[in-house]
């Protein structure tokens, strides 16, 4: 049994209000049987130094990546990763993490990609936990494990490849990293070493939306009536659009998926998880440098890449 | 490489992936605080972009011949890792001659065994504080 949605004015303004949950929910929420609390973090070791109360960590790189492949795990670990830490096929999964829940939205996508049905994000993540002076602690939870089921990934409703994106022209593209990075001053974030990606500039036709414009100051999601007017105002979506998003390696614009998908409802959202580290190395795909997006070429028809 | 930091580094291979993270955690919580004279100075102290979470590093190095490098990081509590990367090298490097410093290996910092649990991306952090923190002490010696 999934654990209730809960109800307020500013999440019942979202498309699926279900998937957010806020810092008194989760409070009043605790300890409940049918929810699984899990911690993501971009620093490894922040989970270790205190974490909400029976909250169990999950590492996008140890626990959601594939160790030899550039992909995500396959169904029988994922089985694992989710079994080992008490989560059946219909346990409330609610995830929280640092940095606005960055890492957050990467490990509910994957979750998505399972199929995994109730997965939400704790609006505001870790920094609102910790601002409002909530409980902390450093006890290791006790674990019992369940079976879940071994279910292969469906990745193409959220997942695009590279293939699919040269088969998507024509059709929004968003680009969520900085805007050096977008223009191709830069191939990584701000300052970071020139390294890894051996040409800057975006996907022609990308409009840029540094993704935490969709977070406010506290790190919670910015209301239904701001994030309209960034994304259908600003960048121009409609309706029915079909969009993809990508930035580096799909972490940053997995939050983007998470506010497109779920907050303003396109049902056709995309993760190009490759990103810039595959579109950047590529051979003979078209980028534009600069501020502006470019024009999209013609859509490569056919199958592509992997 | 110096002994004091060999040593820090043969108690982290001599260990379990998961107990290498427990001592990078005891690490971060053993940073020193910033001496007042760089606490009240925050531009004293340059940023090493290159870690994930903010992180400040300074040098001050001694008279010759010794020329004693004192090493200064700071860096924010819920920035764990990088605080242990730093403190790491803080407890392996500090108060050793300029010369002994600039002879560590640049890749000691894959030989923690962490690059699997921490990712590629994140150790880069760390092999970039040990680059600045050299490049400062031959700025400084060269002067």
């Amino acid at each position: 049994m999934p654990a209730p949605a809960e109800q307020n004015e500013k999440f019942s303004a979202y498309a699926e209000p279900a998937r957010l949950v806020s810092t008194d929910w989760l409070a009043a929420n605790l300890g409940s049987d049918s929810l699984v609390v899990l911690e993501s973090d971009e620093d490894i070791l922040l989970y270790e130094t205190g974490h909400i109360p029976g909250a169990l960590k999950i590492d996008w790189h140890t626990d959601l990546n594939d160790p030899v492949s550039r992909d995500y795990v396959d169904g029988e670990t994922f089985a694992k990763v989710a079994g080992s830490r008490g989560i059946g096929r219909d346990t409330t999964v609610v995830i929280y993490g640092d940095k606005s829940n960055w890492w957050a939205a990467y490990a509910l996508w994957v979750f998505t990609l399972f199929g995994h049905e109730d997965v939400r994000l704790l609006d505001g993540g870790r920094d609102k936990w910790i601002a409002e002076g909530r409980e902390l602690t450093t006890d290791k939870p006790a674990v019992a494990p369940v079976d879940y089921p071994v279910v292969e990934r469906n990745d193409a409703p959220i997942r695009a490849y590279i293939g699919d994106v040269l088969n998507h022209f024509g059709n929004p593209l968003i680009d969520v990293r900085s805007a050096e990075e977008y223009s191709g001053d830069r191939t990584t974030m701000p300052a970071y070493p020139e390294e890894g990606t051996l040409r800057g500039g975006h996907i022609p036709s990308a409009v840029s939306v540094p993704w935490a414009r969709a977070a406010a100051e506290d790190g919670t999601f910015r209301s239904r009536e701001e994030l309209e007017k960034i994304y259908l105002g600003e960048a121009g979506l409609g309706p029915g659009d079909s969009v993809v998003a990508y930035c580096r390696i799909g972490e940053r614009s997995s939050h983007t998926w998470f506010v497109l998908k779920y907050l303003l409802g396109f049902e056709n959202v995309r993760n190009y998880d490759g990103s810039w580290t595959e579109w950047g190395n590529a051979v003979r795909v078209p980028i534009v440098k600069g501020s502006e997006p470019g024009t999209a070429p013609q859509p490569r028809r056919g199958r592509h890449g992997a | 490489m110096p002994a004091q930091l060999a040593e820090i580094v043969n108690d982290f291979q001599s260990m379990e992936e998961s107990e290498r993270l427990e001592l990078l955690l005891d690490f971060s919580r053993s940073l020193p605080p910033l001496p007042e004279h760089l606490a009240d100075h925050p531009e004293l102290l340059e940023q090493v972009v290159e870690c994930q979470s903010p992180l400040f590093l300074t040098i001050e190095v001694g008279a010759a011949p010794e020329q004693a490098v004192q090493l200064y990081f700071s860096a924010p509590p819920e920035a764990p890792t990088t605080r242990g990367f730093a403190s790491v090298l803080h407890e392996g490097l500090n108060g050793l001659p300029a010369r002994e410093i600039l002879a560590v290996p640049d890749d000691v910092t894959e030989r923690l065994g962490l690059t699997r649990a921490i990712s590629p991306l994140r150790m880069r952090g760390m092999a970039a504080m040990l680059g600045r923190v050299k490049r400062k002490i031959r700025e400084a010696t060269e002067a």
